[in-house]
């Protein structure tokens, strides 16, 4: 029995993306570059996998740049937009709860004279929206709010956002950028510019989240922004990404990313109910439970975030892996903070909150019926736990 | 002559050894070669009380030093060169290789040191030096004598066939070779202290046989990994040994439900070491080897030790006993093992430590609560489920 529930760590990759990746090593080996039509069919392929991207951020191909994963993405951005608007303001704007591929890049910027603000959340990932809008000044440049939260799985308004933006540069006559972080959302909520993401300037994805390929990312960037490139050399992807295509992970991505979003509702559903099902059988059979994930439509269908009080996530941890199940924690099993979570400390979970916090994350194979099975598992798991602690 | 490379190693103790001191040399020797068995076209023999080795130039001799200077019973090292038992070669011999050391580092002031091991060599050991220190104050003009603190001392020592010149000593652990000294079982945390005590006893001879408790899943896996980690570092000194990992959990579950909270420590510490002794006596140790340091924390007061000690009946060497924490962790930074053990997992959960630990153990009551448990039944069963590890250094 092996029952993975780490999907937001990483992704089984589908066994047609792993086919045709091991076609592409085989014999579409030739680099894009190239003048021969070896070069040429590996160009073709990757136009193929631009394509399917840019049909999931609803942009066109030319908006799309393929990077080595959703941490180089973030820091394109980042430091690119640093770099591209110093003289016009000091501002960054971002999440408490980014992922640490924006948080320790605007940390940099911010050593290097930027102003970084830092936007709350309420105990169930909720952005401070009241804090946002405040913070949002003429000299701001860059707005950068992740599509969904790793740990909670809390969906962030970035169309709500990105309308807020758009009216403060109609107003004021400024250019404020607007990136999202969409790893996690890829595939679980729509991210479309043309629809849900109107006005969203900069989008990043990863590869292996959607059953992809890992070291392999993309950056979407409305037409017409001049962000300065990060990695330069060659000038492949007409400049703004040198280095010559990883076109193995491009094809992979671009196939994970077609299905992704030809499958959409039916992925969406599968994980549903999984979720459902897993989220009221601990409801109803586990006391003394603390469910940090939204309970309601915002919150991603792909996360499930509970403290099990009175427990270690760690130990919960490695006894479901006796069983065969794979999931994470909100903090490592060690005495120092370190290792604690930035995103539940910053949603307001206490210590005990923290170390007892478990992170369910499903995909599309996961099954209702898998999910009687963890729940007994994680149910005797506490108890155990539980039972050992009660002496203490 | 010089084609190669040569090496004196001198044996320290070794050389006190009356007449076990070939049996001594010959596991020194053997143990020398297993540590170079990576380099072809070295020869290491005894003569004459010492251990040379021949190296092939092209081969790393730095590399090959530190190999030997890992070698238990190692005392020093010198880098020699050799000539024929002869005043002139080893006049011309003495020059070159000083005019060597003038160039890498620039000397000035030089004495030399004669000795003969030779008693038939016709020149007593004063005269040796004072004739070929002539031929190199001839032979390298910008070199003058000082008696006092000379930039070089130069040895040259002649034996029977022939003398070696050389400066300069490269310390060796010292200690005694493996497998003179019996075997020992050691208690093997992931903690800064035991890989310490572990090193400690196999220098001094002992072979090393070891054994690992965890609770897994309280304890990560990558703790074990990290054990493993440490147990290799060691194992490059004592050579490849068996880890016996065992799982402690059933019998710390059995401790939390049925005894006193604050002795829980100290019960397990009696568990740890009945299961050791039991795994000791079925792989031929004699002794077991712990990394406790006298009040280092609750379970090693002087009280807890003598409690801990009564649940065995075979000697439990402990030789970090009276060292200041400061000193063992030089050691473990010397060793090597430093930087692996602060690593953080935790081989133990905070579950099963208590808030207030007993400092103050009486072993009256420690029995009485142990009476409450099936000792000997869940001995067995932790015996039982043991896993063995191959610790093989890299």
């Amino acid at each position: 029995m092996l029952i993975y529930l780490d999907n937001s760590s990483t992704t089984r990759q589908y066994d047609q993306v792993t086919d045709v990746m091991v076609q592409v090593m085989r014999d579409t080996y030739g680099n894009p570059s190239s003048l021969h039509s070896l070069g040429i069919a590996a160009e073709k392929k990757v136009r193929e996998a631009r394509k399917a991207l840019a049909a999931v951020f609803g942009g066109t191909e030319e908006e799309i740049y393929f990077t080595s994963g959703g941490t180089e993405s973030d820091n394109t951005v980042l430091s690119g937009a640093a770099e591209a608007k110093k003289h016009t303001g000091k501002k960054i704007i971002v999440s408490a709860v980014e992922h640490p591929a924006v948080l320790e890049p605007a940390k940099r910027l911010e050593e290097a004279g930027f102003e970084v603000e830092y936007i709350g959340v309420d105990r169930q990932c909720h952005l401070d929206m009241e804090q946002l809008r405040r913070a949002l000044t003429k000299d701001t440049i860059l707005i950068s709010i992740m599509g969904v939260n790793n740990e909670a799985g809390t969906i962030m308004p970035v169309g709500e956002i990105a309308r807020m933006k758009d009216e403060f540069n109609r107003v004021h006559g400024t250019n404020v950028w607007l990136h999202s972080d969409a790893v996690q959302a890829l595939g679980k909520v729509p991210v479309s510019v043309k629809k849900e993401w109107c006005g969203v300037d900069f989008i990043s994805a990863s590869g292996h989240k959607i059953h992809g390929p890992k070291g392999i990312g993309a950056l979407y960037a409305k037409k017409g922004l001049n962000l300065k490139p990060f990695m330069v050399g060659g000038g492949q992807e007409r400049h703004m990404r040198s280095g010559t295509e990883n076109t193995p992970g491009i094809i992979g991505f671009g196939l994970a990313a077609k299905i992704a979003l030809d499958n959409f509702e039916d992925r969406r559903a599968a994980m549903t109910a999984a979720r459902k099902h897993l989220l009221e059988g601990i409801k109803q059979e586990i006391p003394d439970v603390l469910i940090n994930s939204p309970e309601d439509e915002t919150c991603c269908p792909s996360v499930l975030n509970v403290s099990f009080m009175g427990t270690r996530g760690e130990v919960i941890l490695h006894t479901l892996e006796q069983d065969g199940i794979f999931v994470s924690t909100g903090s490592a099993c060690s005495s120092n903070k370190k290792g604690q979570s930035h995103v539940l400390t910053a949603m307001g979970l206490n210590d005990k909150e923290i170390e007892s916090a478990v992170r369910f994350s499903f995909s599309e194979f996961n099954t209702v019926e898998e999910m009687d099975y963890v729940l007994d598992k994680v149910k005797r798991a506490v108890i155990s736990f539980r039972k050992l602690g009660s002496f203490r | 002559m010089n084609e190669q490379n040569i090496l004196i190693v001198r044996c320290g103790e070794v050389a006190l050894k009356g007449m076990n001191k070939p049996y001594f040399e010959r596991m020194l020797v053997d143990r020398i070669k297993k540590n170079l068995r990576a380099f072809d076209g070295v020869d290491v023999r005894r003569h004459e009380g010492l251990i040379f080795v021949r190296a092939e130039k092209n081969l790393d001799i730095n590399a090959i030093i530190k190999e030997i200077s890992k070698v238990f019973g190692v005392a020093s090292i010198s880098k020699a060169v050799e000539a024929s038992s002869e005043l002139n070669a080893i006049g011309d011999e003495a020059v070159r290789y000083m005019m060597n050391l003038i160039e890498e580092r620039g000397i000035r002031t030089f004495k030399v040191e004669g000795k003969r091991a030779d008693k038939t060599f016709p020149v007593k050991s004063p005269e040796i030096g004072r004739i070929i220190g002539a031929k190199v104050l001839v032979g390298c003009k910008v070199l003058k004598v000082d008696v006092h603190k000379p930039d070089v001392l130069l040895h040259v020592d002649v034996r029977s066939d022939r003398t070696y010149i050389y400066e300069g000593k490269i310390a060796g652990f010292g200690g005694l070779p493996l497998g003179t000294n019996g075997k020992g079982l050691t208690l093997l945390s992931g903690g800064i202290d035991s890989p310490v005590a572990t090193w400690m006893m196999a220098k001094r001879g002992m072979l090393i046989e070891a054994v690992h408790f965890h609770s897994y899943p309280y304890t990560s896996q990558r703790a074990q990994e990290k054990v493993e980690d440490l147990a290799r570092i060691v194992a490059s000194y004592c050579g490849r040994f068996k880890m016996h990992v065992i799982n402690l959990l059933p019998i710390q579950e059995q401790i939390v439900m049925n005894c006193p909270e604050e002795e829980t420590t100290i019960l397990v510490r009696r568990f740890m070491m009945r299961i050791a002794e039991r795994i000791a006596k079925e792989t031929g140790c004699m002794m077991l080897i712990t990394g406790e340091n006298l009040g280092q924390v609750a379970s090693q007061t002087a009280e807890a030790l003598v409690v801990t000690d009564a649940s065995v009946s075979m000697p439990v060497m402990r030789p970090l006993i009276a060292m200041d924490k400061v000193d063992i962790m030089d050691k473990a930074q010397e060793i090597g093992t430093f930087e692996t053990s602060i690593q953080p997992y935790e081989d133990c959960c905070t579950v099963f430590l208590p808030k207030h630990p007993t400092t103050k153990p009486k072993l009256e009551r420690i029995l009485q609560s142990e009476s409450k448990l099936d000792v000997e039944g869940l001995i067995e069963a932790a015996v039982k489920s043991q896993e063995i590890v191959n610790i093989i250094p890299e």
